[in-house]
Parts: C-alpha cells; sequence; structure tokens
C-alpha cells in the first residue's frame, strides 16, 4: 500500500482542516471537527440539506456543500456513518426554521445514527425529515427493494433535492423530490482493483489480474461474484442490461452517470459512456444530461459504476439548476 | 460477589487491551463480509473508551461509568456499531439506577439489559448473522440458570452458549447490514461484530473469574 499520507489515525481529520483551508471563503468548520457548514448566502426560509456518510468516498460527501446542493455535511471516519452528535451540530447549523432534510444511502450504520440524530433535533424543536437513496440494482431484488444500498446515484438525489431547496420548495416537497429520484435511479458498479484502508494497509478483496468484481458496493465490500475481466463494452452491456431491465422507460429522457471509483482514468469512463450512448440511443432513448468523472468514489479502487435516472419535466428543470459547490459546478 | 465502579472500569480496560490484541484478526474476517473495518472500528471505539474512563477515576455510580462508556464509544465510531453498544451501555446503566454496589442480580440485570439495549437498536434476530447471534444465546442462558449456580458458573454457561452462537455465524447467510448483500457469498465466514460480541463476555467471566 503506498499512500500520501501522515498518521492513519489522523487521516481524516487532516483532510478537513486541509478542505476547509483550501475553500475557506464558501464553508466553515464547527467546532466539532466533524460538521462542516456552507457559507454561501441562501433564500430566507430555505429547507435545509444535510448529506454525509463516512469519509473516503471523496469528493463525496463534502464536496457538495454549496448552492443548489447541500448546506452542511457530517463526516464519519472511513467508510463509516458519522455518529449522532456531528449531525445534531450540523442540523442546528444549517436549520433556518423551515426544517431539515437528511438525504443518506441505506447503510444500516447510517440509519442507526441518522435516525438517533432526527430524534435528539426533534427534541430541540428543529423538524427533520430523511430521504435514503438505494439505487445498487446488484444489492438485493426488486422485491427487496428497501434491502438495497446507496451508491453513485446519490448524486442525483443530492442534485435535485438541492435544487428543489434553492427553489424555495417546502420540506415535504423536497422529501418527494429526493424519493422520486431514488425511485427513478438504478445503478450498477465493477470493480477492478481493491481499495486500502489506511489503518489496515489491506486489500479490500483480491482479484487475479484476469477478473473482476460485479455488482460491488462502494466501501470495498465484495460484490455479487467474481467474473472474468470484460472489455468496457461487454461490461456497459452487462450493467446496463441490469439496469435497464427495470427501469420502464417510455418517451422519458434520462440521465446519465459514469462514475469513478477512484483510481479509473477518465478515459475508460469515456469509453464506457460512449457504449452507454449506444446502448441509448438504439433503444430511442434520448440523454438530457450525461455526467462522467468521480462523483462518489472509495479510496483508490479501481472499477467504475453506471447509473439512469428518469427523468419528468419537474426533474429535469431542478437537473438544470445551477450549481456552485467545491467540488462540482455547474451553470 | 459485589461488584462497583472501579470493578467495571477494570474490565472495561481489559475489553480495551482485548480488542487491541484481536483487531487484525476482526478486520480479516470483515474483509471478507464487508468493508475491512471492524477490528479498527473496535479499537477506536475502545480507546475512546479507555480515555473516558481515565476521566472517571473517581466516578462511584456505576451507570454513570456505563453511559459514558456507551456514549464516548458512539462519538469516536459511529458506524452500525457505535449506536448498537451505545444502546446496550445505556440501557444497562439504566438498568442499575443509581447504585455503587452491584449483587449478583445487578450483574445479571446489567447483562440482560446490555442485551436488550442492542437488540432493540438493532432489530436483528438469531440466524441473521450479527452481534446478536452471540448475545442473544448468551442472555438467555443467564436467565434459564438461577442464582443457586453461582455467578461464576451462570456466566461461564452463558459465555459458552454465546459462543456457540458465534460459532454458528460461520455457516448462516448475512440477512441484514452491509453484509446481506453478498447473498450466499456470506457463508463460510465467522461474522465480525459476534466475535467482537464474544471477546466483550469473554473477558467479563474471566475479569469474575480472577476476582
Amino acid at each position: 500500500m503506498k499512500k500520501l499520507i501522515n498518521n492513519p489515525d489522523n487521516v481524516v481529520e487532516e483532510m478537513i482542516e486541509g478542505y476547509v483551508k483550501a475553500h475557506a471563503s464558501s464553508v466553515k468548520m464547527l467546532e466539532n471537527k466533524r460538521s462542516i457548514v456552507s457559507t454561501k448566502p441562501t433564500i430566507e426560509n430555505k429547507v435545509g440539506i444535510l448529506i454525509g456518510g463516512g469519509s473516503g468516498h471523496e469528493p463525496a460527501f463534502l464536496g457538495y456543500i454549496g448552492e443548489g446542493m447541500a448546506d452542511g455535511v457530517a463526516v464519519g471516519n472511513i467508510f463509516a456513518s458519522p455518529p449522532p452528535s456531528p449531525i445534531l451540530e450540523t442540523t442546528k447549523a444549517i436549520d433556518k426554521g423551515a426544517g431539515v432534510v437528511y438525504l443518506y444511502g441505506n447503510y444500516a450504520g447510517d440509519v442507526m445514527n441518522f435516525g438517533m440524530a432526527a430524534d435528539l433535533a426533534d427534541m430541540e424543536g428543529i423538524t427533520v425529515k430523511s430521504a435514503l437513496t438505494s439505487d445498487d440494482v446488484a444489492s438485493a431484488p426488486l422485491d427487496e427493494k428497501e434491502k438495497r444500498r446507496g451508491i453513485a446515484g446519490e448524486f442525483f438525489v443530492f442534485k435535485t433535492a438541492g435544487a428543489a431547496a434553492d427553489k424555495g420548495y417546502d420540506i415535504d416537497g423536497v422529501v418527494r423530490i429526493a424519493e422520486l429520484t431514488n425511485d427513478n435511479t438504478r445503478s450498477m458498479g465493477v470493480g477492478l482493483s481493491p481499495c486500502y484502508l489506511p489503518q489496515t494497509g489491506e486489500p479490500s478483496f483480491e482479484l487475479e489480474d484476469d477478473e473482476m468484481e460485479l455488482g460491488l458496493g462502494h466501501h470495498g465490500e465484495p460484490g455479487i461474484k467474481k467474473v472474468p475481466l470484460g472489455t468496457a463494452d461487454e461490461v456497459a452491456d452487462e450493467l446496463m442490461t441490469r439496469i435497464m431491465d427495470e427501469l420502464a422507460i417510455e418517451d422519458e429522457e434520462v440521465a446519465v452517470l459514469v462514475n469513478g471509483l477512484g483510481s479509473t482514468p477518465q478515459m475508460d469512463l469515456y469509453i464506457l459512456f460512449r457504449r452507454v450512448e449506444q446502448i441509448l440511443s438504439e433503444k430511442g432513448i434520448k440523454i438530457y444530461r450525461s455526467y462522467v468523472g468521480d462523483y462518489i468514489t472509495s479510496l483508490e479502487m479501481g472499477g467504475a459504476s453506471i447509473t439512469i435516472t428518469k427523468l419528468n419535466d419537474e426533474l429535469k428543470e431542478l437537473i438544470d439548476h445551477p450549481v456552485d459547490c467545491p467540488a462540482f459546478t455547474q451553470k | 460477589m459485589n461488584l462497583n465502579a472501579d470493578h467495571l472500569t477494570r474490565y472495561l480496560k481489559t475489553v480495551v487491551e482485548k480488542i487491541e490484541e484481536e483487531k487484525n484478526y476482526l478486520s480479516e474476517l470483515d474483509r471478507k463480509l464487508g468493508d475491512g473495518d471492524h477490528g479498527v472500528t473496535m479499537s477506536i471505539g475502545f480507546n475512546a473508551v479507555n480515555k473516558k474512563l481515565d476521566e472517571l477515576t473517581d466516578e462511584k455510580k456505576v451507570k454513570t461509568v456505563l453511559t459514558s462508556a456507551g456514549m464516548s464509544f458512539l462519538d469516536a465510531v459511529g458506524s452500525s456499531v457505535g449506536p448498537l453498544y451505545a444502546s446496550g451501555f445505556i440501557k444497562a446503566g439504566n438498568a442499575l439506577g443509581d447504585k455503587e454496589e452491584l449483587t449478583d442480580e445487578d450483574i445479571f440485570s446489567l447483562w440482560t439489559s446490555f442485551v436488550d439495549g442492542v437488540e432493540h437498536r438493532s432489530g436483528a434476530k438469531v440466524g441473521d448473522k450479527t452481534i446478536l447471534d452471540t448475545l442473544i444465546p448468551f442472555r438467555e442462558s443467564l436467565k434459564e440458570t438461577s442464582d443457586s449456580d453461582g455467578i461464576v458458573e451462570r456466566f461461564s454457561k452463558a459465555v459458552k452458549a454465546g459462543k456457540s452462537g458465534m460459532e454458528e455465524t460461520e455457516n448462516m447467510q448475512s440477512n441484514i447490514g452491509r453484509s446481506s448483500r453478498l447473498g450466499e457469498r456470506s457463508i463460510g465466514t465467522k461474522d465480525p461484530g459476534a466475535t467482537s460480541a464474544y471477546l466483550i463476555i469473554q473477558t467479563f467471566l474471566s475479569y469474575i473469574e480472577s476476582l
């Protein structure tokens, strides 16, 4: 394992320190050092958007606070949900009286910690509602969608729900948009090489040179099976078949995200996107917006995921809404 | 047997050492099932507990020791084990009221409440391949034995029940949590959470045996 770090026990603190110094004009860290909030002005009575989860997914989640996305983030240890206290502190800092929506992926730890924080916020008189992302088709069958985990599709949920809050939707309206986006979003990924936790130095899984993990999650956890390494077109075909099987698309347009897991060259991601575009085009489906790059990663893992979101007119308007965050801008 | 806050503190410090010794093994189990950090997480959590205990050396109420341990564990790790163990410690502490000296019955109620707290937060059942595969058999065994068996004997039976529960997780398919997404691939590896829960109860048995 080679990493540019100092002490493995301090990686999260030192990353946050660097991040808030690098973006000092638009974000600030709260006293507990695990809560970061946007300092950009917003509309009055804006519903607060709180995102979060473990570290190791950079630029998620801390990179997505700013105009048009989230107002604050709670940062956990590597691949571990943050505890309730920084979530509560962030909640208090971003509440403008209209309540706060928690957006996070469907993982047991996140559900418990964000749930406890929501109870604590409620005791302090702040209305909190939550919307969970569960876009990974490989993580459970469709009839057990409540068991599915959230992966790169979280980006689209942050995008549309963040836009809705920025446009003045009320708390129920923001939750409705987050849930609609999640319902219309499907993702799946492949892993080519493992990530290494700084504290153990061990690979998250082992693969032969000619193998890949199909359907893996973005914490280095193994996928549904090991399969022979395919070409970009074969991988795109396999992932797109599973994704498109579940999205009943008639004449709707879609948003596409080809997401790198950390150490995948942009070249590979664009080669994957090329095939995704061909598949959609053959089906007569129009791409409304495309995103290609490292949006939600898994340290230095090699591999990629494909996410497709079916858009209605309301979601199109929200996905077009401008964003200005340290890790993502859209005009 | 009477236990006070100082005994509980010394017991928890033994857990800190045990987790430190076993952390690589716990992470290795977790690499096969999850994201490979269970040993790291438990170590971060119990090191925070250790630090907190050093601030509480004059504390007389057992409840304060337990709830402070739970909250410092939670604040240090988050994750899923954070809320689970915090709920266990808080429920255990609440069962003791303001007591400074625990009788045998108080010690049973501490541990049965501890398991109740974890179970309530988790929602998992025996067979789901979680921490509760160790803790529920442990609790049920405690409930089945009676005072006349003697405290060390009762815990010895209960820890044995917990150990069998932990060992059975090797052949289980995970039904809950991150590893459940592995389906059949989760069979063949012991659950890391069940394993660390066993270390915690086993260390308690060794501790009371040493008194």
